[in-house]
């Protein structure tokens, strides 16, 4: 018996609304398909499962919010003979139990989230309650009161800061709501980058004129459609830095370095109407560049209309922001806990270059590396954009 | 209509005024106990009362608190309305067997046939030296209890008033007076009489926080909120006046004005009335507390001989003005 749970989409996720159950009691379902659309702040997702069996009886409806961790399902292993007629199995196991019905107005205690441990935020009750009204988020308040708990005064006073009127109390309207909660979402999770994580930047310019002479002839032999982005290289090639220097491709967590041998990265997607997601394209330095590029396309298009899944919103090991058709030269990112590293790329641009006592124009980029300090020290960095230079000078062995 | 007259008096004479009144208006009403008649009452309470009024409704005791607890509950049942005085909480132990599987329970073991109009009068407290078997404040145990109701006038009015309403209560009522406020002066209004004994006061409106507290406690708790506001913070201070049972809505009102709440508390801490109000916040006024309940009670020891060490061992106004202090500005 295994139990599906409102899965944690992001450090900064505390409930998710179950929108649709894609599919019914009693259907077959295996390790990764998508068994239900889920909302959270940052909007619509598909969650997969992570067992084999028979899907039961729902225990949370479609439409109902729930604290991430709640049990939404069991699913009956393989062996087991589970057909749909039978009671929800919740039933069976503990027979004087009541059917749980609604969502239980006390969720189960979470006892294992896919994402790092959050902190308890210590704050008095009324002022949780106040800021809840207020649609105030308190991990981003400094409480005054007893070992740093948030009181009363301090949401009034954010509150008051924020133009928020405290008399009125009422929520944010409808419309706003989701745009709001989705720059909520952002406000906490880079909030808690500053407060926790000791960055360092290191920056590099790299001659593009090879790698992009290459993709050009590249691009020449294929059809439109499967033609690759600049971007596809930039990955790829950090994909197979990562592989070098390990130590940037991972996790702070429990105070330690954890590294991945997996390397999903996270790849920011802005939105149209503001804000922005981090999906992650899995095991990057095992595809080939078609792959990537499809893989890519596929991406964007789907955070535009909101089809992500909840794997790709969780599971990047490292992140890389690519605003160069913006225009800015240079990034300084914030890296999104609790990765530990994050790459920038600024927009490719024809520049004076020197070399071998030659002044010639190329076209660069900029590369900065956002690290923590916890996990690597400077040199470790300054190897990673070495080697990332490195494999962009090879472009036909990405 | 002029204005009632307010008179000089004291907690003492305001306490025997409402018992001189009791024993004119009801002819079943009369007050037994150690040495009320000859002597005029340990703390002179009943002074003059003998006199007055004669051997049938003044009656001496011997020193045999079970003895004539019992006989006072036997004579409530037989129709009488009896007013039995304990000289001081501590000795009441003796007469807990009759109060508790006596008094408590017969209306519930008859069925609802036999209820126990009786009335206790006990006095309470420390601040007069006298010591570990005299100077205890128990009545937050007897609030344990059910089947009996638990009053503490603290006020001239309620001294005053406080003895006829519970007479007239069909059940035990038992009343504890503070002994270090028999001498308390103040005026009361000439036509004082009855108040009701259910309801707890707010005898002074503050916002910033709620002290919650009773007897003898409250003057000092309204002393300590005068000191406080003079250093910017307001307190409202409530007087419980019936600790069982517990007027829970007076308190929790005020908790989600002030979002703080102080309990003082004359009773040693543990399973004091004082955690049973702070449960009952817990339980009933959570998303009100901006800051966890505070309880300021007596040292758990027994109550000291020496004058330094017994002001020491009760909560005094200056522990309560450092308490409300720590709790506003978390210094």
């Amino acid at each position: 018996m295994a139990e599906f749970r409102m899965p944690s989409l992001g450090a900064d996720m505390e409930t998710g609304t179950l929108v649709e159950w894609l599919v019914k009691p009693g259907d077959r379902v295996k390790r990764g398909d998508i068994i239900a659309s889920v909302e959270t702040q940052k909007g619509l997702f598909e969650v997969e499962c992570f067992d084999d069996g028979i899907m039961g009886e729902p225990l949370v409806q479609a439409g109902q919010t729930v604290a991430v961790g709640t049990v939404l399902a069991l699913i009956q292993g393989e062996g087991a003979a589970a057909t749909p007629s039978e009671p929800p199995p919740s039933a069976v196991e503990s027979p004087k139990a009541p059917k749980p019905e609604p969502a239980p107005a006390v969720p189960p205690p979470v006892t294992a989230t896919p994402t790092a441990p959050s902190e308890r935020i210590l704050c008095s009750p009324v002022a949780r309650k106040r800021a809840q009204e207020l649609g105030i988020e308190l991990s981003l308040l400094r409480g005054s009161g007893p070992n740093g708990a948030i009181q009363l005064s301090d949401v009034e006073q954010a509150a008051q800061a924020s133009g928020r009127s405290t008399s009125e109390r009422t929520a944010p309207s409808p419309s706003s709501t989701a745009q709001e909660g989705m720059r909520q979402a952002i406000a906490v999770a880079m909030s808690r980058s500053n407060r926790e994580i000791p960055h360092y930047y290191l920056e590099t310019e790299i001659d593009m004129s090879r790698p992009l002479a290459w993709l050009e002839r590249e691009n020449l032999k294929r059809p439109i459609r499967e033609r690759i982005l600049p971007a596809v290289l930039l990955l790829k090639a950090t994909a197979k830095a990562l592989v070098e220097i390990p130590e940037l491709n991972g996790y702070w967590l429990d105070d330690r370095l954890q590294m991945s041998k997996a390397i999903h990265i996270g790849f920011a997607i802005a939105i149209r109407d503001g804000g922005l997601f981090t999906p992650a394209i899995h095991n990057v330095d095992q595809l080939s560049l078609s792959e990537l590029m499809r893989a890519l396309g596929d991406l964007i298009e789907r955070s535009r209309t909101g089809r992500l899944r909840s794997s790709e919103m969780t599971d990047a090991t490292m992140t890389l922001t690519n605003i160069g058709d913006l225009g800015v030269k240079t990034v300084f990112g914030v890296i999104y806990p609790p990765q530990v590293a994050l790459v920038a790329f600024g927009r490719i641009m024809e520049r004076p270059w020197a070399e071998n006592g030659m002044l010639g124009v190329r076209r660069c980029v900029t590369a900065t590396l956002s690290a923590d300090h916890r996990a690597t020290d400077g040199h470790r960095g300054s190897q990673f954009l070495d080697a990332l230079n490195r494999h962009l000078q090879n472009p036909e062995e990405l | 209509m002029s204005e009632p007259k307010a008179i000089k008096t004291t907690y003492r004479e305001a306490v025997r005024e409402a018992l001189r009144e009791a024993i004119i208006k009801d002819d079943r009403v009369f007050l037994m106990g150690e040495d009320v008649g000859h002597y005029g009452g340990c703390y002179a309470v009943s002074k003059g009362l003998l006199a007055e009024f004669g051997p049938e409704r003044i009656r001496d005791t011997p020193l045999s608190e079970l003895g004539y607890t019992g006989v006072g509950i036997g004579a409530a049942l037989g129709g009488m309305r009896p007013i039995v005085e304990i000289m001081t909480v501590n000795f009441s132990l003796l007469a807990l067997d009759q109060i508790l599987n006596n008094a408590g329970t017969l209306l519930h073991m008859s069925g609802g046939q036999f209820n126990v109009p009786v009335v206790i009068r006990l006095a309470t407290g420390a601040g007069k030296q006298l010591a570990a078997q005299h100077a205890h404040s128990l009545e937050g145990w007897y609030a344990h209890i059910p089947g009996i109701r638990i009053v503490t006038p603290a006020t001239m009015e309620d001294a005053r008033g406080m003895l006829w309403t519970a007479l007239q209560d069909p059940d035990p009522v038992l009343i504890f007076e503070n002994n270090t406020l028999y001498n308390m002066e103040g005026t009361l209004a000439e036509n004082a009489g009855p108040v009701d004994i259910d309801k707890a006061m707010v005898r002074r409106p503050g916002k910033d926080l709620t002290i919650i507290t009773y007897s003898a406690s409250l003057f000092k708790a309204l002393e300590a909120a005068d000191t406080l506001a003079q250093q910017g913070i307001d307190a409202e201070v409530i007087d419980l006046r019936t600790l069982r049972p517990l007027d829970d809505a007076t308190y929790l009102a005020s908790i989600a004005k002030t979002h703080r709440a102080l309990i003082v508390d004359e009773g040693w801490r543990s399973g004091s009335i004082s955690a049973e109000i702070s449960a009952r916040i817990m339980e009933q006024g959570f998303y009100h507390l901006d800051l966890p309940v505070m309880r300021l009670c007596s040292a758990e020891v027994p109550m000291p001989y020496a004058k330094h060490m017994e002001e020491a061992a009760i909560p005094q106004v200056e522990s309560i003005i450092a308490a409300a202090k720590r709790m506003v500005t978390h210094g």
